[in-house]
């Protein structure tokens, strides 16, 4: 059973990351990905998020009726997030403010329905529970990187302070500005999943 | 986009099957359970929901209150106050609006956090502040980005016309585009810049690098972020064209009160004074 634990928490890092392997929540990660602290930002609230709808989904997994079970779930995630939003607003105001759009964004997040569906639906509290870190970790993971090299090439910043020194710039270098468009964004997740795919021969269809 | 792998549904159809009868006599699958559990569901849910606004509805107006302030205070250049609002009642001295002739009336009512309403019912608000012993005037603006709303501040010296700082923000414009307005970078463009040529609003935000640098009324929008810039450049057009009586008003000008413009400077006189 631990064994099981920790897969649940391991496999969704790499072997069978969210958005690499399960292909879920892409279209955020390449709404949000454009700097990175929106990035961490998104990533850490759908960790959350997935973390404790897992909990309750799977605590209620044996009640629910199975004809409107997709309702239920998406009730649970939207109430989850107006709570975890308003607790913010009251709380943390200027996380409330940074989160602003993404909010909206968690409860569309692919991730969350899928995980819903595919673990908590049939597994226990904690093994959800650590099902929905496993995710959110991982689906924050190929965020970051992707906000890193677009932050990096398309802004010459990180964490909105520059890295590309000055003199780069008077020599003729210029900041990519396709790295700041969606569809580059899409082009550097599909070259992840190509470098995943490359190391993950069991994944590679013939 | 969104899918889950197929094989992954239909297992879930054979879990709830297995897990159904081990409930004694409860029939999952049966609609008046169905319409029950999502009646309760919905009840609980919705008084949950309440019950989390109405406990912190105080605390989050008195941080809406309090952001806004600090707005008005990063358009004086006076970002990331530690002590909002303390800084707030020592700088600004009057909350006035504009009366139709372009004099200031204080304003009564109480601290409002949404300008945009308040434009559109016809109650200009300028806020008056005292920075080391010189006047500037702040006027909220209202307006559309490419995805949603932005607001800002502008503040000008006591001639009326120069930008002494000015503030940004917006809802959802894209990060590392349109939400550069929000960063310094941008907003750093501004003072200096004057507002009002004649009598008519001059102040413009043009397409990045169209703006002529020798010119002291363009400004250069952000990379990459054009509808947003013209956003911002037709909120600044808007906003400040109906504030233009109280922008023309001369009188107070070079500190001179003694021709024409002697009543308008009492008003101002009667503003601080009620502070």
């Amino acid at each position: 059973m631990a064994n099981k634990n920790s897969e649940a928490l391991k496999q969704p890092m790499w072997a069978n990351n969210p958005v690499l392997v399960q292909i879920l929540g892409i279209c955020s990660a390449l709404a949000v990905t454009a700097q990175l602290k929106p990035a961490i930002v998104m990533g850490l609230s759908v960790t959350i998020i997935v973390a404790m709808a897992n909990v309750i989904i799977s605590l209620l997994r044996n009640t629910i009726p199975n004809r409107i079970r997709i309702i239920i779930q998406l009730v649970v995630v939207a109430a989850l997030v107006t709570i975890v939003s308003e607790i913010l607003k009251a709380f943390a105001y200027d996380v409330s403010v940074q989160l602003s759009v993404y909010v909206g964004l968690i409860i569309t997040n692919c991730i969350l329905m899928g995980r819903l569906e595919a673990f908590a639906m049939q597994n226990g509290p904690w093994a959800s529970f650590l099902d929905g870190i496993g995710n959110g970790l991982g689906y924050a993971a190929i965020l970051i990187v992707v906000a890193f090299v677009r932050e990096l090439f398309g802004s010459g910043t990180l964490f909105g302070f520059q890295v590309i020194p000055q003199c780069f710039y008077e020599a003729g270098y210029l900041n990519n500005g396709l790295m700041i468009m969606p569809p580059m964004a899409l082009v550097l997740v599909g070259c992840v999943i190509w470098f995943h795919r490359a190391k993950n021969k069991d994944l590679q269809e013939n | 986009m969104c899918q889950a792998p197929q094989s992954e549904f239909e297992e879930i159809i054979e879990a709830g099957a297995e897990t159904a009868p081990a409930k004694k006599g409860l029939n999952t699958n049966s609609n008046v359970y169905t319409i029950l559990y999502a009646a309760v569901m919905v009840v609980i849910v919705a008084f949950l929901l309440v019950f989390v606004s109405q406990t912190l509805k105080e605390r989050q107006t008195a941080n809406v209150i309090n952001d806004t302030k600090q707005q008005i205070l990063s358009a004086l250049n006076l970002r990331d106050q530690a002590d909002v609002a303390a800084t707030y009642d020592k700088v600004i001295t009057a909350d006035a609006l504009m009366q139709p002739n372009g004099k200031l009336a204080e304003y009564e009512g109480e601290f409002n956090t949404s300008y945009k309403s308040e434009f559109d019912n016809g109650n200009f608000h300028v806020f008056v502040a005292d920075i080391d012993g010189e006047r500037k005037f702040v006027i909220p603006m209202n307006g559309l980005g490419l995805w949603g709303t932005i607001w800002g501040y502008i503040a000008l010296n006591e001639d009326r016309t120069t930008v002494y700082g000015v503030y940004f923000s917006h809802s959802s414009e894209t990060p590392g585009l349109g939400g550069e307005i929000a960063g310094t970078k941008f907003q750093d463009r501004f003072p200096g810049k004057q507002v009002v040529d004649g009598e008519e609003v001059a102040l413009k935000v043009l397409k990045y690098g169209k703006a002529d640098k020798s010119s002291q009324y363009e400004i250069d929008g952000v990379t990459g972020a054009t509808i947003t810039s013209t956003g911002v450049n037709t909120m600044i057009n808007k906003v400040l064209t109906a504030y233009i009586p109280f922008l023309t008003k001369q009188c107070c000008k070079e500190g001179g009160c003694e021709e024409e413009g002697e009543e308008c400077c009492e008003e101002h006189q009667h503003v601080e004074s009620n502070d």
